[in-house]
């Protein structure tokens, strides 16, 4: 407690000094708070669009699919079993066909992964209604990013060849009746939707499909032969991954910003303990043991994340707050790299967070103000109250 | 402790080691001082004033021999019960004040106390009391940089005062003033002396602090050369 109010006292002498330290640290607090919050934020943002739009409770994939390997759809196709159409109807489940094709807006070539998907499905909020069609064409909706690289829009027919079950090409015209806009690019980039049962009906495949997939709240409903369950820890890895890369990132600007603050510090630490050997000395004949003496001078280094982490707390609060509400805007064209990302990130800010980034700042700089003070102990106190350096 | 002696010191000798050999600050050091005395270690530059001032404030050990200071054989303690003794009974005052620069004069005298854990109120009213007894009541908020070096020195000596101990220790205490400081603050010891019944022990070889004695101890070369009593 004695050390807690000396140390205290001393960092308040020191003014200017002691507030340039900390204002240091504090930026290292707000800074690793706000990217990890960024990261967080972008981690809970990507895993719920992706659960919303592409995966739902988890999906059963045909045992030949990969969705890494284009030489097995053309084997990635099953009939549906009775039980399966059952949980279909009850809305528990719903059926994707993934078929490849190609496509020839104004002339040019591109391949594209045709999908048939129910109009009717409420699992995803891929928006398939508009796929409810009467006219007798054959409507297709496609992402905005399909959309800007095949420079198609609402209202064009585009041709489409594909090859049916027995290897047979053949070709029509679809109309893009609907353009969404998602976050979530594996359900968009070079990706074309039709109606399931119209997909079946070209490809000579009736009742089959490639994935199935659940809705949330269903999930895994049981084993179906030939078919395999993917769940959301399996389904959701490249996030996963993706974030865990991002945190590596962040942990090089932590380490970077941590050892700003702790040579700062430890400047500090190492210069008092040669500029103040006389108060040592004073501190001593006063009446300190050397451990006590060395105690206060790592409480006072210590101090210093605790100075920053209040300083932090008056102007990070307001701040953090204020980017949790009107979130990060992302460079345009981001979500053009393919990763699960929204125009704009929502910060996220947990207990944890906070609490581990604070008790990793107050222990690392402990430890940093501990190593010089223990010269400290070294000193003789005869010498150190005369100030004859040693 | 005998007969009101605080300090008895008998056979004392204090070696500091160089390179394979060593050198000899004090030697056969036969010495008791009562309690009240203002008393002086005299002598030249390198007669052992300051390292034998320190062994009676348990800032160092005898090498051989024994130093009694309030019934405490230096030599025996260990850093706590060294610590022990100079926080409850010893004050220090230096050559050059050693006052903590980012402390004001009040927090600096207020400082033993702190070490002593005394309740917030006992402390205010000692400190007040300190720098009544120094004159510096309306210096309490000034920083040392300040003050002059006898404001300086005042404040050292109400640090050193301030917990009322039975010995204080001031090394070459007016080194750093000039004469008219240096009278200032030895009528202010000698009152604290005559007032509080505090036991002054000098290192000095400043003839101004001499004639303040009331004993005089001569060493030379590491022994005592001469001790006198001096007559007021």
């Amino acid at each position: 407690m004695l050390a807690i109010k000396l140390a205290y006292r001393n960092l308040m002498g020191a003014r200017l000094r002691t507030w340039l330290n900390v204002f240091v640290l504090s930026l290292a607090f707000v800074v690793i708070i706000w990217f990890k919050g960024v990261l967080n934020g972008w981690n809970q943002q990507a895993r719920r669009d992706t659960i919303s739009w592409q995966i739902g409770g988890g999906q059963y994939w045909q045992e030949n699919y990969d969705p890494y390997d284009p030489f097995t759809i053309e084997d990635s196709h099953a009939p549906l079993t009775d039980e399966m159409t059952a949980a279909i109807e009850q809305g528990k489940m719903t059926p994707t066909l993934i078929r490849q094709a190609t496509i020839y807006p104004q002339g040019r070539i591109q391949s594209v992964s045709l999908r048939g998907v129910d109009p009717d499905q409420k699992i995803l909020e891929l928006p398939t209604s508009y796929l409810k069609s009467e006219d007798g064409e054959i409507p297709a909706i496609i992402g905005t990013r399909t959309a800007k690289n095949s420079k198609l829009n609402i209202g064009d027919y585009v041709t489409v060849r594909w090859r049916d079950v027995n290897g047979t090409f053949d070709a029509n015209e679809v109309k893009i009746v609907h353009i969404f806009k998602t976050d979530v690019p594996a359900i968009d980039l070079g990706i074309l939707w039709i109606p399931i049962d119209k997909h079946r009906e070209m490809v000579q495949m009736p009742n089959e499909a490639t994935t199935l997939t659940t809705s949330n709240k269903t999930g895994f409903i049981g084993e179906f032969p030939g078919w395999v369950f993917k769940d959301h820890y399996f389904l959701l890895s490249e996030i996963r991954e993706m974030i865990k890369a991002k945190s590596v990132g962040g942990y090089i600007y932590f380490i970077i910003l941590m050892s700003l603050a702790m040579l700062a510090i430890f400047d500090t630490q190492v210069l008092s303990i040669f500029r103040r050997q006389k108060e040592i000395g004073t501190h001593i004949a006063l009446g300190m043991t050397q451990k006590q003496v060395v105690a206060l001078f790592t409480v006072e280094g210590a101090m210093h994340s605790i100075l920053a982490a209040l300083l932090a707390m008056i102007y990070g609060i307001p701040l953090l707050a204020l980017q949790a509400k009107v979130g990060w805007s992302m460079p345009a064209g981001t979500d053009d790299f393919g990763l699960t990302i929204s125009d704009t990130i929502y910060p996220s800010y947990s207990i944890g967070l906070v609490v581990g980034t604070t008790l990793i700042v107050l222990i690392t700089t402990t430890i940093v103000s501990y190593l010089p003070a223990r010269r400290i102990s070294k000193m003789e106190p005869t010498d150190a109250i005369r100030g004859k350096i040693q | 402790m005998k007969n009101g002696q605080l300090i008895t010191i008998t056979d004392m000798v204090k070696d500091y080691p160089i390179g394979r050999g060593y050198f000899r600050a004090l030697e056969d050091i036969n010495l008791t001082i009562a309690e009240g005395e203002f008393t002086g270690l005299v002598g030249p530059s390198g007669s052992g004033k300051t390292t034998l001032l320190n062994i009676v404030g348990s800032l160092d050990v005898p090498s051989k021999g024994e130093a009694n200071v309030l019934g405490h054989s230096i030599g025996q303690l260990n850093a706590r019960q060294s610590a022990q003794l100079r926080n409850h009974h010893l004050g220090f005052i230096f050559q050059t004040y050693n006052l903590l620069p980012v402390y004001n004069v009040f927090e600096n005298v207020e400082l033993p106390l702190l070490l002593l854990k005394m309740e917030k109120n006992k402390r205010h009213e000692l400190v007040d009391q300190a720098l009544d007894w120094v004159g510096l009541q309306d210096k309490r908020k000034s920083r040392p940089a300040q003050l002059s070096g006898g404001e300086c020195q005042r404040v050292s000596i109400a640090r050193a005062m301030v917990k009322q101990p039975k010995i204080v220790l001031a090394d070459e205490p007016t080194a750093n003033l000039d004469a008219e400081n240096s009278h200032n603050i030895l009528q202010t010891m000698e009152t604290l002396n005559r007032d509080l019944k505090t036991t002054f022990i000098f290192a000095t070889h400043d003839e101004k602090v001499i004639q303040y004695l009331h004993r005089k101890i001569s060493l030379f070369d590491g022994k005592v050369a001469n001790d006198e009593q001096v007559k007021k």
